[in-house]
């Protein structure tokens, strides 16, 4: 594939099309899988469904002032949200939904997420010390903390991953991981490592996920019994809108990752018919999931958090690489 | 984790939780002196929706305040209006037929059973978990829908009358709250399933602000904070009134003082009401539930009068002075969240902030109930 | 049994010729009955105790009672304009099953209120304190903090005062 302007245009259409729709439609999906947990309608009035609720509450968002607090810093409050999305949107670009559907295959993919994953964090700051607000400040503190104990433990187990098929490309991650769900990471009996320990890794990296995200149990950025509404507690009209579709992009790119990297991308589970649907089948089952614990669980308190991290996920997933490694010398 | 740390005392700051505030449920405000996370010192200021209860009821006569007790604690009114009632019938020397007696205890105790599902639903959402709100207000529902029927209100009832009650109650009520029994017993067992053997929400709550029975005492809290805290302490039992001697049930009492301790409590509460409502109904005399005797125009005898109740958020008092004229000389309202609330200051200090506010969630605060 | 023990105890604060009848009733209208300790019809009046004293004896029949491991419920005023006198009332119960309610009061000219603090010996009276202050505008002489709590932070009136006109 030459990389031509139209090619390169047409790739981020499709990107910015499938963020975009996926962060509206997910917001959907949470409120009516809440809803149904919680054993109340959920959003039905706006078409059928509730489908039209989305578009409409982006319009409502849009209608709305755009207030900067006094004394903030007007550059970096504005700049905050369009960093929320941005990373999270140019992340689409390098994942591969199937053998052919991928925006821009590149060998570093795995390398390209993860450096705009930690553009995240930085659109977090921002939001929280230009607000000028103690709560948003205490939640921004938060929040970064967070990502950076998470953040480390997710690349040490990728990084196991990515010694197990010797490549950074997403693409040659997943065609090693073709066949039945045997041959997958999370359970490689027929894989190239035999590595016993894999479910916990994938266990380490969707917790991990999970915090990267800001979901609960591990919403700790936005805490409202305590925080009010964290980082985004200034934030109305679209500003809050983009902060809100980011945390839903970012998740859509979680999911992704999970499926990439444990969970055999586009293959199917027993072996037939690898295509784009079994990819989406799997990365809207882990959204449910997210969406399932996050109605289930309350939320862990910030050193319960950090010990978690610290402790227990850092020392397991350094244990899980250097058997990994062991394993990968030996056979 | 929640030792008090060293600081200098440039590096706090002042952070206001309230009035508007998801934690405060309702217009409290609560200044944290912060360093960080920690909380070094915290003042709470109230009386944002004082509305001056005690001047009212000088102001007004007997039967005209009896509607203002349930505009105290808009979760757990009955309650107080028994202790208002049983009062001006023990200084009155009304006597109250056994039927209505027993229908007020059947009603108090629903009354405590919905405050309390309220204040489940509403601490685990403190706690970050918004489910089990909608679930335990779902059962609270069927609370207030047999109230409604009989009482006429969903909230502020004003349901008990000096030697009776407004009106009785009818078949149908005694069936739902026959089968309204059975189906909480169910629901608890799934509240434990979702929500008290979480680990997450035991680790929130384990060993956070752990009150000592001294403590509790030189600020005079009740309900589950001093039961929590492993002081039997019931007004129900320490002295009894109305006819809760008739009943076999326990006061649930955990020594460890601390969050969940007091959330044990509350949720064991729920089983005894349930079993006082049961054994209320079995027992239910048939009669008047008015008493045929009663003066036209209540007026107390000069001299003063005191009467405790248990309420769902604790012990609940209600001091009269009279002066032997149409309205009480002084009327003061003792109400048990106000020493409950005032532990907070004191306690929360080096704390971290979401520890705090759990733990004042586990207060059970109503905020017009602290105010009056 | 702890009400003969309490009774006992605070007996001690009153010199013996004080002590008025047990069960004499009287009527609060009538003015200031003298100090003193007097046993009340529990099923009457809802407590058993009911001692007055002078402002000076408070914290002594405080401590008292604090050492007996009774419980602050609250304190609150009564105004008795008719004498010209405030009247503070302090309720004690407990949380044993050894029931025994005492109620202190202690009268003081309604101009100068002045009230010893409690907040020493009961940390938990500080609320009730400045509850009392606000709607009484009796002062009460030692407390830590005595700013308006339930009134606006700059209420310069005592609305529970019976010449309060709102």
């Amino acid at each position: 594939m030459s990389l031509t302007l139209l090619n390169v245009i047409a790739a981020v259409v499709i990107a910015v099309g499938f963020a975009a729709l996926n962060a509206a439609y997910l917001v959907w999906a949470e409120r009516r899988g809440a809803a149904r947990i919680q054993r109340r309608p959920g959003p039905n009035i706006n078409g059928p469904l509730g489908l039209l609720q989305p578009p409409l509450d982006g319009i409502k968002l849009m209608a709305k002032q755009l207030t900067i607090p006094g004394g903030a810093d007007r550059a970096l409050f504005i700049a905050a949200p369009v960093l929320a999305m941005f990373p999270a949107i140019m992340s689409f670009v390098t994942i591969p939904f199937s053998e052919t559907i991928v925006a821009r295959n590149m060998n570093v993919g795995v390398l390209m997420i993860f450096a705009f994953a930690a553009m995240g964090s930085m659109s977090l700051l921002f939001a929280g010390w230009s607000s000028r607000n103690k709560y948003a400040m205490m939640s921004s503190i938060r929040a970064v903390s967070q990502a950076v104990a998470y953040e480390i433990p997710m690349l040490i187990t990728t990084i196991t991953v990515v010694m197990i098929s010797g490549s950074m490309d997403l693409m040659e991650i997943v065609r090693q991981q073709s066949g039945s769900i045997l041959h997958w990471n999370i359970f490689p009996i027929f894989g190239n490592s035999h590595n016993l320990l894999m479910p916990f890794s994938f266990l380490i990296f969707f917790t991990c996920t999970l915090a990267e995200t800001n979901r609960a149990p591990f919403d700790l950025g936005e805490a409202e019994s305590e925080l009010v509404a964290g980082f985004h507690t200034e934030y109305g009209s679209m500003g809050f809108g983009l902060f809100f579709m980011g945390e839903y992009a970012n998740i859509v790119i979680g999911a992704c990752l999970t499926t990439i990297l444990f969970l055999g991308g586009w293959n199917c589970p027993f072996g037939l018919f690898p295509g784009v649907w079994w990819f989406l089948l799997k990365i809207y089952l882990l959204i449910a999931t997210f969406i399932w614990i996050r109605w289930t669980f309350p939320r862990t308190t910030i050193y319960g958090l950090l010990n978690l991290s610290w402790k227990i996920l850092i020392p397991l997933s350094l244990f899980n690489l250097l058997f990994t490694a062991g394993l990968l010398k030996v056979f | 984790m929640n030792s008090p740390i060293q600081l200098q005392p440039d590096e706090t700051f002042i952070l206001n939780v309230g009035p508007q505030h998801p934690a405060t449920h309702g217009v409290l405000r609560v200044k944290m002196e912060m360093s960080g996370e920690y909380i070094v010192s915290a003042e709470t200021v109230i009386g944002y929706i004082h509305r001056m209860h005690e001047k009212m009821g000088e102001i007004k006569t007997y039967p005209q305040f009896l509607m203002n007790l349930s505009r105290m604690d808009y979760l757990g009114a009955l309650g107080y209006s028994h202790g208002h009632v049983l009062l001006v019938e023990k200084a009155c020397a009304i006597e109250v037929p056994e039927r209505a007696e027993y229908l007020r205890v059947v009603m108090v105790e629903l009354n405590r059973i919905a405050s309390h599902l309220f204040w489940f639903g509403a601490f685990v959402m403190d706690l970050g978990g918004f489910t089990p709100l909608m679930y335990a207000l779902q059962d609270r529902e069927h609370i207030l829908d047999m109230l409604e029927a009989v009482t006429g209100s969903r909230l502020t009832y004003c349901y008990f009358r000096f030697g009776g009650l407004y009106n009785d109650v009818d078949d149908q009520f005694i069936t739902a709250a026959r089968t309204f029994i059975p189906r909480m017993r169910k629901s608890l067992k799934k509240y434990r399933r979702l929500v008290t053997d979480n680990v997450i929400f035991r680790k929130r709550l384990t060993g956070i602000a752990p009150l000592s029975p001294e403590m509790c005492r030189k600020y005079g809290a009740s309900s589950a904070v001093a039961r929590g805290s492993g002081i039997n302490f019931d007004v129900r039992r320490n002295e009894p009134y109305s006819v809760y001697p008739e009943f076999d049930f326990d006061v649930p009492v955990f020594h460890a003082g601390d969050s969940l301790a007091r959330y044990m409590v509350r949720m064991e509460e729920i089983e005894q009401s349930l079993r006082i409502v049961e054994q209320a109904l079995d027992k239910l005399p048939d009669g008047p539930v008015m008493a045929a005797k009663k003066p036209k125009l209540i007026k107390a005898p000069p001299g003063d009068y005191y009467q405790a109740v248990e309420t769902a958020r604790g012990s609940f008092g209600i001091r009269l002075v009279s002066d032997g004229g149409k309205t009480p000389y002084r009327l003061k309202l003792r109400s048990p969240t106000y020493s409950n609330m005032h532990l907070f200051d004191e306690a929360c200090q080096g704390m971290l902030i979401m520890d705090a506010l759990a733990f004042m969630g586990s207060l059970d605060l109503v905020i017009p109930e602290i105010d009056r | 049994m702890i009400c003969d023990k309490t009774r006992q105890a605070l007996a001690d604060l009153f010199p013996p010729t004080t002590e008025p009848e047990p069960g004499n009733e009287e009527k609060p209208s009538e003015g200031a009955r003298s100090n003193g300790l007097v046993e009340r019809d529990y099923r009457v009046h809802g407590y058993h105790l009911d001692a007055q004293l002078d402002p000076g004896q408070l914290l002594a029949a405080v401590t008292i009672l604090d050492e007996l491991a009774f419980f602050l419920e609250s304190i609150t005023g009564v105004d008795w304009p008719a004498t010209e006198e405030m009247e503070v009332v302090y309720d004690f119960s407990r949380y044993d099953f050894d029931l025994c309610r005492v109620v202190l009061r202690t009268r003081v000219n309604r101009n100068t209120p002045d009230v010893p603090t409690i907040t020493g010996i009961y940390a938990g009276a500080n609320w009730h304190e400045r509850e009392t202050h606000d709607f009484f505008g009796i002062h009460f002489v030692g407390h830590p903090h005595l700013i308006p709590l339930l009134l606006p932070e700059d209420a310069d009136f005592h609305p529970l005062r019976k010449d309060f006109q709102a």
